[in-house]
């Protein structure tokens, strides 16, 4: 079942706002047990709407090796492992402003692109990210699995969207700073952190495959 | 068992182990040191002061993947101390132990102690969050942040970027219609009378949340008001917060409307106030900000401003030292001054 005002769009949203919290805002005085019952009555209707349509905030998204096998059109390379230790060590907490117990990591490579499926917890548990880095430069950056129930907005193109194009800079920051989703600020900071570790480790394989005379 | 957040943090996974290991018990907290230097030509009297104003901490455990407890335990002003007469400087306060259970992956369901979805530091109020030493008034004295209730409460996610709460809860109770010593902190609280909120919020766009609460109060007085007394009421309250870049801009309004039994002359029947605030987090470390607040709690009888300048100083995304400078006017109290402060949560 799905009813066309369910699948608001934003300038949908701005007159269904408008229907919804018009009488709130400027009619204040008129509000009383009648109305105010209306509207819970009007919200628990929405909810049970909307429990028949295909939403979710928590999840998995997308299994990470489905995610992989798409980021190289099914033809997935072998995967190769990367360590964390030392200076990279050092970098990578940096980044993660805590200690990480983590001492390596699987990759996949293919010519110029890697993928990387990495977690941070945004404010109790990890979110699960994949991220695609083609020539250094992030080409796709998705939630796979998030396992919260507040900060869940990050899991939306239009915020992840932000990523794409961006590398590494010298101070081991993003190229453009990310924009973050009001209320979801730890799930926010986590996707950065991964975005900027995923970067790091792509660079340190070519430093590794290419060193420098 | 884990019981470190910081121990399960860590985790840079291992490729395709998509089901990392948590902890399923996890303890964290936050709290804040103050310092007040003001001054009141009106009352001249000047207030000058340290306080630890909150130690909490706070514990959760996960029973399953759908099941799961969360509280806080507040110890507020650093000192709960036994006097005949119960005047303590400080109160110990459970603010938060409910149980939460998904009924799927878009909503769910808590019983007990919680916050009220009302407003915007009463869910997020840790010290790094926000800007400014002291919350600000309109929140603390028209909502009354921080305020929690003990209930039930349903929640939903919707995939377009709306979300909505549902919630049946203990009431206020205070005869008189006051709203910040109304709340009874669900201690043997009288539940005659019980009362309704909800809220829905929009945060489907980058840097965007609209939100709007309206909530009932089924009877101020929990069924012992006579002649005079405040009966039922409505409170509504809507914010927006819009960030782009460093920039951050938001604004809130939230208004009281209160039934007395044959009408009052003390005001309280219209209690409300606005807030405004603009921010600039100038670098990861640096932030600064200015924030106008206007309430009244007496419909007008005294309006009550005060204005904010200062900035936080994050040396960790965890850890803030902040300074602020306040206004008062007289209605207010007067109370010109300024406030450091220093701030953390794990």
């Amino acid at each position: 079942m799905c009813f066309p005002f369910l699948l608001l769009k934003l300038n949908d949203f701005i007159h269904y706002k408008l229907i919804l919290l018009a009488p709130m805002i400027y009619c204040s005085s008129l509000i009383n047990f009648v109305s105010m019952r209306n509207y819970l009555l009007f919200i628990t209707l929405l909810g049970f709407l909307t429990g028949s349509i295909n939403t979710y905030a928590k999840g998995t998204y997308q299994t990470p090796e489905n995610f992989v096998s798409e980021a190289f059109k099914q033809q997935v390379p072998e995967p190769v492992i990367a360590w964390i230790k030392d200076d990279l060590r050092k970098q990578v907490e940096e980044i993660l402003q805590h200690k990480s117990k983590i001492k390596r990591t699987r990759y996949w490579k293919k010519d110029s692109r890697t993928v990387w499926i990495l977690e941070e917890v945004g404010k109790k548990k990890p979110i699960t990210v994949g991220i695609i880095i083609d020539n250094n430069k992030i080409t796709r950056l998705k939630v796979l699995v998030f396992r919260e129930t507040r900060g869940w907005e990050v899991r939306y193109p239009f915020f992840t969207k932000q990523f794409n194009q961006l590398s590494l800079m010298s101070d081991n920051k993003l190229s453009k700073s990310i924009d973050g989703i009001s209320g979801a600020t730890l799930s926010v900071r986590a996707l950065d952190k991964l975005a900027r570790i995923a970067l790091l480790l792509n660079m340190n394989i070519q430093q590794q495959e290419n060193p420098q005379p | 068992m884990n019981i470190s957040k910081t121990l399960i943090g860590a985790s840079i996974a291992a490729a395709l182990s998509a089901s990392a290991a948590y902890a399923e018990t996890t303890i964290g907290g936050y709290g804040e040191l103050h310092y007040n230097n003001t001054h009141s030509d009106v009352k001249n009297e000047d207030k000058t002061e340290m306080d630890f104003h909150r130690f909490v901490l706070e514990f959760g455990h996960d029973f399953n993947e759908k099941i799961r407890f969360f509280s806080e335990v507040e110890l507020e002003h650093a000192l709960v101390k036994d006097t005949d007469d119960g005047s303590g400087p400080g109160e110990l306060e459970l603010e938060q132990a409910y149980i939460e259970m998904d009924l799927n992956d878009s909503s769910n369901l808590k019983a007990g102690i919680f916050l009220l979805p009302v407003g915007i530091i009463n869910e997020t109020h840790e010290p790094p969050a926000f800007y400014g030493v002291e919350r600000n008034p309109v929140e603390k004295n028209i909502i009354p942040a921080t305020w929690w209730e003990g209930g039930a409460m349903y929640s939903a996610y919707m995939d377009n970027g709306i979300s909505y709460d549902l919630a049946i809860h203990t009431g206020l109770s205070d005869t008189t219609g006051s709203i910040r010593g109304a709340r009874e902190k669900v201690a043997k609280a009288p539940a005659d009378s019980l009362a309704y909120t909800a809220r829905i919020k929009y945060t489907g766009v980058t840097g965007l949340e609209l939100a709007g609460t309206v909530q009932y109060q089924s009877d101020f007085s929990q069924g012992l008001g006579t002649v005079g007394d405040a009966e039922d009421g409505t409170l509504i309250e809507t914010h927006a917060i819009y960030t782009t870049g460093g920039l951050k801009l938001t604004a809130l309004y939230a208004s009281w409307d209160i039934n007395f039994n044959g009408g009052t002359t003390t005001g309280k029947d219209a209690q409300n106030g606005s807030m405004v605030e603009a921010s600039y987090k100038i670098n990861s470390n640096w932030g600064v900000f200015a924030r106008q607040n206007n309430w009244t709690n007496d419909d007008g009888a005294t309006d009550k401003a005060q204005t904010d300048i200062g900035f936080n100083y994050w040396p960790h995304e965890d850890v803030v030292f902040k300074a602020d400078y306040q206004m008062q006017n007289d209605d207010a109290d007067d109370f010109d001054g300024f406030n450091l402060g220093v701030g953390y949560q794990f």
